[in-house]
């Protein structure tokens, strides 16, 4: 490792365009041939008559089927892997509230790249391994903990597991270990220096901290900016998502202008939710991605619902792999709230187990103080003069959502009949957050 | 023993209220006493009047949501104190007030209240001798 380089990979992160593109065709070619050990891929190219020989250029990507996270679903457990099970290392799941689960399965290999591709993500923005890395963000089954861990491990940096929550331990480890790099969501960075402020600590006086790896959750640039502001270091966007590992998929350079997708890992293609067709880069589009190096599932033209948009190929750090924009909304009606992934039929799914409640409901996502907020408004059923049981019905609607989404939205109970009801599809999300403003 | 309350379930939300008092007008329906029970989220608007049945059914034709509920209607003397022993003769008889509002009608004090045993509360009433109005004479007092 050479601490002075601004590379940790330069034999990848220095390519050119043109040797970037090779690299991923013969990624690209060894990736279809490794999916023909896949049951699900086998099956689905001999469906649509495609051999692994076909693909002759990167265009001929475009030969292939996408993959959906409903394929995901229907293949639950294993039935995308294409290795044997016995190769596979580490399994990761999403909690499959709307349906199945969904599995990702990695081999060694697999995790050892992953931890790669966030070791590099991080020195990038200037980690070294004389930092100090603490991951405030949830372990468990939530890729954030683990690939953040191992990432900066691999690059070195004395690694702090501290997980999400208990604040005032947090700012104890930062103070007593020196902590100069923080991995969380932003709404938790937010809740971090509240509670400094209550406890007198001032962060550019009482700590190291000079970097902030950003994610999981969609901000805007303002927001992002009163973190900086906030902590005094600088807060890069990272962009992950376990269907990817996790982590490390595209991360921000020290110019934040973009995030680099790691070209060497992914193709990225970004196409019309309508039509499926590619977007002039500059236009918003959804993100569909394609793994490069994985053994265990490797994924082909993942539909990724993201919304987002090329902002160029080139940049002045040097690295040429693909700038997106943040993260500009869903092309599903998925909800991120505070790193949480929820559809709304979870919620109504809930709200319907209640004979006192109407089946009209409306969900609103606010700012608030710069917290994230869900409320969840719904009309009452039958009214019967009984405050106490109003209160008593609201907590238990709210405990009960609390179950299913993880988080404690706010619960308004209102008069039947005064919830917008539109013409066909009602409309069940308003976003009133200030990221999508 | 009891009277009939007319309860509605309104948002916090400004036009509301007028909407309710407008579909009683149009009744022409006379408000005796009313009270807005609020909390962050919701009210509760309790209404005493002329004609509750009428009320209810205009209301709720108005796609107001609405509930008649039974609540007791005690006759004081205007004095200071009174509401207190009233009050202390419930507690006593081990009966809870859910809610309760008062209002001077004809020189006397009206004290309206809901309570979660009316059976309990009528004999209660009953043996102490307390006064009480009854629906029909209510429009004849305002």
């Amino acid at each position: 490792m050479d601490y002075k380089s601004e590379y940790l990979h330069p034999q990848y992160e220095a390519l050119s365009r043109e040797e970037l593109q090779k690299l991923q065709l013969e990624r690209l070619q060894a990736t279809v041939q490794h999916c023909m050990n896949s049951p699900f891929y086998k099956a689905r190219f001999e469906q649509c008559g495609l051999k692994p020989e076909d693909i002759q250029s990167l265009d001929d990507i475009r030969k292939i089927p996408f993959t959906t996270k409903q394929d995901l679903r229907d293949t639950y457990p294993f039935g995308m892997a294409s290795v044997p099970l016995t190769k596979c290392v580490r399994l990761h799941s999403s909690s499959g509230t709307t349906g199945n689960p969904t599995v990702i399965l990695h081999t060694q290999k697999d995790l050892d790249e992953w931890a790669n591709a966030v070791a590099r993500c991080l020195w990038m923005v200037g980690l070294r391994p004389d930092d100090v890395f603490q991951n405030s963000s949830g372990y468990g089954m939530f890729t954030g903990g683990l690939g953040f861990q191992y990432g900066a491990e691999r690059l070195g940096a004395l690694t702090v597991p501290a997980a999400a929550g208990n604040s005032l331990r947090q700012i104890k480890f930062i103070k007593d270990f020196g902590t100069t790099a923080i991995h969380a969501v932003p709404s938790y960075v937010t809740r971090l220096y509240e509670v400094m402020q209550q406890e007198g600590v001032d962060p550019r006086r009482d700590t190291k901290l000079k970097v902030l790896a950003i994610g999981a959750e969609p901000h805007s640039e303002e927001q992002r900016k009163r973190i900086e502001d906030m902590l005094g270091v600088k807060a890069y966007n990272s962009f992950g998502m376990s269907e990817m590992c996790g982590p490390g998929v595209g991360f921000e350079c020290k110019e934040q202008n973009g995030l680099h997708f790691w070209e060497d890992y992914y193709i990225v293609e970004i196409v019309d939710p309508e039509t499926l067709e590619p977007v002039p880069d500059g236009e918003i589009g959804e993100l569909v991605l394609t793994t490069l190096n994985r053994e265990a599932m490797p994924l082909l033209r993942y539909r990724t619902r993201d919304l987002t948009r090329v902002l160029g190929r080139t940049c002045p750090c040097g690295r040429n792999h693909i700038r997106l924009d943040r993260m500009k909304g869903r092309s599903d009606d998925m909800m991120v709230l505070r790193g949480v992934n929820i559809f709304p039929i979870q919620i109504e799914k809930i709200l319907m187990q209640f004979e006192e409640l109407a089946s009209n409901y409306l969900i609103t996502l606010t700012t608030d103080d710069d917290n994230d907020n869900m409320t969840v408004e719904v009309e009452l059923e039958k009214f019967d003069d009984d405050y106490a049981k109003l209160q008593k019905l609201e907590k238990e609607i709210r405990r009960r959502l609390k179950d299913e989404i993880l988080l404690t939205p706010f619960v308004k109970l209102v008069p039947k009949g005064t919830l917008p009801v539109s013409e066909g599809k009602a409309v069940r999300v308003v976003d009133k957050r200030k990221v999508y403003q | 023993m009891t009277i009939h309350q007319i309860s509605i379930f309104i948002e916090n939300r400004s036009g509301t209220m007028i909407k309710v008092l407008n579909v009683l007008k149009q009744a022409d329906v006379d408000i005796i006493a009313s009270t807005v029970a609020d909390t962050a989220e919701y009210g509760i608007y309790r209404i005493i009047c002329s004609d509750p049945k009428k009320a209810h059914e205009q209301l709720k034709n108005a796609g107001i949501q609405c509930t008649i509920s039974d609540v007791f209607a005690l006759e004081l003397d205007n004095l200071p104190g009174k509401a207190a022993d009233a009050v202390a003769i419930f507690s006593e008889a081990g009966i809870s007030i859910s809610y309760l509002y008062s209002f001077l009608l004809n020189g006397k004090g009206i004290l309206i209240f809901r309570t979660d045993d009316n059976e309990k509360a009528k004999a209660t009433i009953k043996a102490n001798g307390l006064k009480y109005i009854t629906e029909p004479k209510l429009p004849t007092m305002a």
